[in-house]
């Protein structure tokens, strides 16, 4: 055991000198912080439209009057975002597996996979959100769904899952092939394969890029506005139509920021612990 | 009974010739050491017989069944041979003990109380009994290419084949896993080895075949290929 380790002199000494060297940084890292901040402060209320921006997009009154609605409407967003990423990760995980079969009655299944992400891929998703909110109705199928708030998961569903079967696909090519003959000459199936072996370790690598398509995901809800339903973006552009004052967008704004900013924080965290552990091992 | 006949096997990427007409047989309890210079074609014989590679000419039966017959399952011929490879090729993302279990279960239906016991018993034998809940990142070379060993052996293969299970690894390490083969050979595990340590090779195999640029040139007892080399590139390989 290691308790008889008594640090010795010359270990205090660096830590001492390791310690003032934090501090130092520290301080050097708050006085640039505060001095770009103020820079940038003043130059901005210092420009000459200052004051109509401010009374436009920073106004407190229409703040406080229109963030309930926002913020109700909000939620909406918030739905929308947690019913289509669930639906988005195992399809996309599917398309992806689809694309890998390599036995010859999977062609057409393949050639479908292929087909797909080709076109979602293409298609901007303002496009799809109006093609699928106005196209699907317009059929009048017994059964399809008409009410927006589903379309809108549905189109954004449909182009979602092309980019993250992508990014599965990318995870799923990046091991080693070795691995695959490892598994292999142990009895495990094609299947088995990729279930016990490749996948979870696709899926490991992946997590950050999956990460920043929800990020562009949650933003993306905001789209679903076009086809009528309360959201966020609709109830600030109701505000926004009566007061003339554009607050409620920057209050729409600040709720997006504040449910991405700790996802990206999340990312960044995920990604260097995977860069440590690859470092260590 | 011969375990395993190679006959006439030919293999080859795009225009070269890998393996060019090899005969091989290998009856239960033999151990085989392949020997010769890289690229003369060890690994690419040992993946054929694991059918990991799929042979352009000849064929391979083991207990009697064609294993190249281009109707045959591979997945169940595999269930019969373990395969160790250089790079150990563990998988990173499972302790020690799932990579064990992994095939016994998903493969032959073991429960998972049963394959762990039997895992964590030979892993005891090994003298690994406290790794089983470590992950592979965390052990030393000599201990990950025991524990590949050990994982191929946890399906009683009927054949196990071993390529260049030391050349990765640190001269003190290398006997440490050594001593896992010998103690495999003392079980009866028919074995094929691809290898580099011609001392150990000696004194492990009962017989020798010396690979030349794809073609078996000479095989007999390592007395006999070791001491009185028959053919001049024999002699070549081992004399210098
Ligand atoms: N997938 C492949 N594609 C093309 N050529 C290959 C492939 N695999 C092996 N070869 C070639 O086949 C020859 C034999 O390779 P093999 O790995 O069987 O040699 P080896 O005897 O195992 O050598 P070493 O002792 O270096 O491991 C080499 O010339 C190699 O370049
Ligand atoms: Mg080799």
């Amino acid at each position: 055991m290691t308790t008889d380790w008594v640090k010795s002199d010359r270990q205090l000494a660096r830590e001492t000198l390791l310690r003032a060297r934090g501090r130092r940084s520290l301080s050097a890292a708050t006085t640039s912080t505060v001095i770009v901040v103020v820079v940038a402060a003043v130059a901005i209320t210092a420009s000459p439209g200052w004051p109509r921006v401010q009374e436009t997009f920073f106004n407190w009154d229409a703040l406080v009057n229109s963030l309930p609605d926002v913020l109700r409407g909000f939620l909406l967003n918030v739905m929308l975002f947690m019913i289509a990423e669930p639906i988005v990760l195992v399809l996309g995980l599917g398309v992806a597996l689809v694309r890998g079969l390599r036995a010859p009655v999977f062609f057409p299944l393949r050639a479908l996979a292929v087909l797909y992400t080709d076109i979602f891929r293409g298609i901007p998703v303002i496009l799809l959100i109006y093609l699928v909110g106005f196209g699907v109705p317009a059929l009048q199928l017994q059964g399809a769904p008409a009410d927006p708030f589903t379309l809108g998961i549905i189109a954004l569903v449909l182009s979602y899952t092309s980019f993250v079967a992508e990014v599965f696909r990318s995870g799923i090519d990046s091991i080693h092939p070795s691995q695959r003959a490892a598994a292999r000459s142990l009895g495990l199936s094609h299947g088995q394969t990729m279930r016990y072996v490749v996948v979870p370790q696709a899926i490991r690598r992946v997590v950050p890029p999956l990460l920043n398509d929800f990020a562009s995901l949650q933003k993306d809800t905001a789209l679903v506005a076009l086809l009528g339903p309360l959201e966020a973006l609709r109830q600030a552009q109701i505000h926004v139509a009566k007061t003339f004052n554009y607050t409620p967008y920057v209050a729409a704004a600040l709720l997006f920021i504040a449910l991405t900013v700790p996802m990206a924080r999340f990312t960044d965290h995920l990604a260097a612990r995977a860069a440590h552990r690859r470092g260590g091992g | 009974m011969a375990l395993l006949t190679i006959d006439g096997v030919w293999k080859r990427y795009q225009d070269h010739s890998v393996l060019r007409g090899v005969d091989l047989t290998v009856s239960s309890h033999e151990v085989v050491c392949l020997i010769g210079a890289s690229g003369s074609g060890k690994s690419t014989l040992l993946r054929c017989v694991n059918l990991l590679e799929t042979v352009d000419d000849g064929a391979i039966h083991l207990d009697g069944q064609e294993i190249t017959d281009v109707r045959a399952d591979p997945d169940d011929i595999r269930k019969r041979i373990g395969i160790v490879f250089q790079a150990y090729n563990l998988f990173p993302h499972m302790t020690v003990l799932d990579n064990i279990t992994l095939a016994p279960r998903k493969v032959h239906g073991v429960r998972r109380a049963e394959a762990e016991s039997q895992a964590r018993d030979i892993l005891t034998r090994f003298g690994l009994a406290d790794k089983a809940a470590t992950y592979p990142d965390r052990l030393s070379g000599g201990q990950q290419q025991r524990v590949a060993i050990i994982r191929a052996l946890a399906t009683h293969p009927r054949l196990l084949l071993l390529d260049e299970v030391t050349s990765a690894l640190d001269p003190t390490l290398v006997n440490e896993v050594l001593g896992i083969i010998r103690e495999l050979k003392q079980t009866g595990m028919t074995m094929i080895l691809a290898t580099h340590e011609m001392t150990f090779a000696r004194d492990i195999a009962d017989t020798i075949c010396f690979l030349d640029q794809g073609t078996l040139v000479e095989h007999g007892p390592p007395a006999q290929i070791f001491d009185a080399p028959q053919n001049p590139r024999t002699r070549e390989f081992l004399y210098g």
